[in-house]
């Protein structure tokens, strides 16, 4: 890909992500449910069954946990394997697998059997599929330590996380929210280092930060417009990493503004947003104007009809409210 | 093919039976005196499987055992010093003393560990067999689980996906009756597991367990089929654990009678018998494995603790470090 910026949707983005690493690295494959003959079930991998052959983009049983342990394996015997979870809600019957070996074979073996392994699944609701795939677990995931979690919310991050990501020598877990394979951008593949350890300052603001990552940034962002017309300067931070978590971006951006809001998909309880928060109290806590606020996800699973979905999601209302009640506070 | 080559064959067999029996021996010894803790599965009566298997592998193999793993660990070759020193929880330990007894592993043995999630071992070692096909690399990959894993979801999607692709596996099924305390009819619909295996379209019979040479035999016909390109193969090796499941087990599952029956077929005993080994040659056995499991105890008592400023050392690599 040249390095001149060109236009691409997020599901092209993360698709030419794993072209270019197939082409660049013979122990690079694909494998996953209706990866191949289906072009993957949100397309993202249409086309490279064609380019790669049968066995460098391997259609699987419906076997959660024996085909992301197969990874696992694979990668332990010097493969680069990219394993493909069609949603968040399925990765539950290979959580054995991710948990007890992807995640503890290293330190279990005494730093021998290190796991490079790319896991990519996809998350998050608002398309009317109910309570078995919309959920948004990537928080139970980043409380394991051994992984590391990167949740890209724009296209540029579709396109440029994975290479870092495959070169990672331990297991990666990359969530791609649904709702975002839509969504467009334009993305330069400069020369230029890739960090997959920053968070990412979205937007800049003065009077309040706002914390968000995945599916929430375009609804935090359109909150921050909303502010802005309403004579608030919001600074958006992109999270991108859930584990380890960006401390110093974190922080740093609350000791600017002193006034905070975390805007999370997930259910509230023990969530990413939690974590968040907490480590604002513990290391920012005397630059803080006002306590902490969260806009998380509602405590329900989700629900089908689609106005009962709307109201359990985050919503632009309910992030201008937050930081409303935060700025109301001297 | 069915019976030993000579008597320094048989002689190599019993050896290897005996130092995990007499391993394992010091080791309750060693539990009983609080220097080893955790978990301890013995594998006491079921020797000739992991000695009978793994004579049959190369080097260039690759295995995963289960928590029950001591023996297997011993008969690939990984140094009773690191296994003893694991047990005892210091750094000299083949997994640093951060596996112990459930967790030995030594890549350099292409030993990849003792799992102690039943069933848990199987996709990584499809996984291990996958890469040798992708690689071109041939070999085997040998993936020991007791017969209680057979009620777990990932025996049978490992079954599937390793017959579906034709991976070079070979599963062996340690069936020593019971899964814990549940006995084999307690916990299977269909207590034929020849019979499950072979309905994955894969070569399945099952083995005397108890017979060295025969799972010997029994590997080698399985292996050189793997070898030849067909496919993963399932063996039963049907065999007994003479000794409690781990540590302190009432044992009120299963009689002493039944017990006191499969002791009459001891791998090692019937051995002996059998091929009359001279009282010199089994002194000198005695004494040589005596003094490895002696100096495998005095090397793990004279280990260091690795010092508690390494406590997060080994969650993500170290690049750079060795």
């Amino acid at each position: 890909m040249s390095a001149e910026p060109v236009e691409l949707t997020y599901r092209d983005a993360m698709r030419e992500a794993m072209r270019d690493a197939l082409r660049a690295d013979e122990r690079v494959f694909l494998m996953g449910e209706d990866v191949g003959r289906y072009g993957g079930c949100f397309a993202v991998s249409l086309g490279l069954l064609e380019e790669f052959g049968p066995e460098r983009i391997r259609d699987t049983p419906l076997s959660e946990s024996a085909f992301v342990g197969a990874g696992i394996g694979a990668a332990l015997a010097g493969m680069r394997p990219i394993v493909e979870i069609m949603t968040v809600n399925f990765s539950l019957l290979a959580l054995d697998q991710i948990m007890n070996n992807a995640a503890t074979l290293l330190h279990m073996s005494g730093g021998q059997c290190n796991v490079p392994l790319v896991i990519r699944m996809t998350t998050g609701a608002g398309r009317q599929v109910a309570a078995q795939h919309s959920h948004s677990l990537e928080g139970w995931f980043a409380h394991i330590p051994g992984l590391r979690i990167l949740v890209p919310a724009t296209v540029e991050d579709a396109r440029r996380m994975l290479a870092p990501a495959l070169e990672d020598p331990d297991p990666v877990l990359i969530f791609e929210h649904a709702g975002l394979y839509n969504t467009t951008g334009r993305v330069a593949m400069g020369s230029d280092p890739f960090d997959i350890t920053r968070a990412a300052v979205r937007r800049p603001g003065t009077d309040v930060t706002l914390l968000t990552y995945g599916g929430m940034l375009p609804v935090t962002l359109a909150a921050a417009e909303r502010l802005a017309a309403e004579g608030t300067d919001a600074e958006v931070v992109d999270l991108r990493t859930l584990r380890p978590l960006d401390d110093e971006t974190i922080i740093g951006a609350v000791r600017r503004t002193h006034r905070a809001v975390v805007i999370d998909e997930a259910w509230r309880s023990g969530s990413i947003a939690a974590e968040v928060s907490a480590r604002i109290m513990e290391q920012a806590f005397y630059d803080l104007d006002a306590p902490v606020e969260r806009v998380c996800g509602a405590e329900v699973p989700m629900p089908y009809a689609k106005h009962l979905e709307e109201a359990a999601l985050p919503s632009v209302d309910a992030v201008v409210a937050a930081v409303n009640r935060t700025r109301a506070r001297v | 093919m069915s019976d030993v080559a000579n008597r320094e064959d048989a002689l190599a067999l019993l050896r290897e039976m005996v130092r995990v029996r007499r391993f394992e021996e010091r080791c309750v010894e060693l539990y009983s005196a609080a220097r080893i803790r955790g978990f301890v599965h013995l594998y006491i009566g079921e020797e000739a499987v992991a000695v009978g298997v793994l004579a049959a592998l190369t080097d260039d193999d690759d295995v995963v055992a289960t928590y029950r793993d001591h023996g297997h660990a011993l008969v690939r070759g990984v140094p009773a010093t690191a296994i003893m020193a694991e047990m005892y929880g210091v750094q000299e330990g083949c997994s640093r003393g951060r596996g112990g007894s459930m967790h030995l592993f030594d890549v350099g043995h292409r030993f990849y560990g003792g799992n102690a999630i039943v069933a848990g071992g199987l996709p990584v070692a499809v996984g291990l067999a996958l890469a040798r096909k992708m690689q071109g690399r041939g070999g085997v990959v040998a993936c020991f689980f007791g017969e209680g894993a057979m009620a777990e979801g990932e025996f049978h999607e490992c079954m599937n996906l390793a017959a579906l692709w034709s991976l070079p596996v070979l599963f062996c099924c340690e069936n020593n009756l019971y899964a814990m305390g549940t006995a084999l009819a307690r916990s299977e619909s269909e207590t034929d597991l020849v019979l499950k295996a072979t309905s994955y379209e894969m070569p399945a019979w099952p083995v005397d367990g108890m017979d060295v040479v025969t799972v010997r035999d029994a590997t080698r016909r399985a292996v050189e089929s793997i070898r030849a390109g067909g496919g993963p193969h399932f063996l039963e090796l049907r065999t007994f654990r003479f000794r409690a499941h781990s540590m302190y087990d009432p044992e009120r599952y299963r009689e002493r009678a039944e017990v006191e029956e499969w002791k009459l077929r001891d791998p090692i005993a019937t051995f002996v018998e059998r091929f009359a080994f001279t009282a010199d040659d089994l002194e000198e056995l005695e004494r040589t494995v005596a003094d490895e499991v002696d100096a495998a105890v005095a090397f793990a008592e004279a280990g260091t603790p690795e010092p508690v400023e390494d406590l997060t050392r080994f969650v993500t690599s170290e690049l750079g470090r060795t």
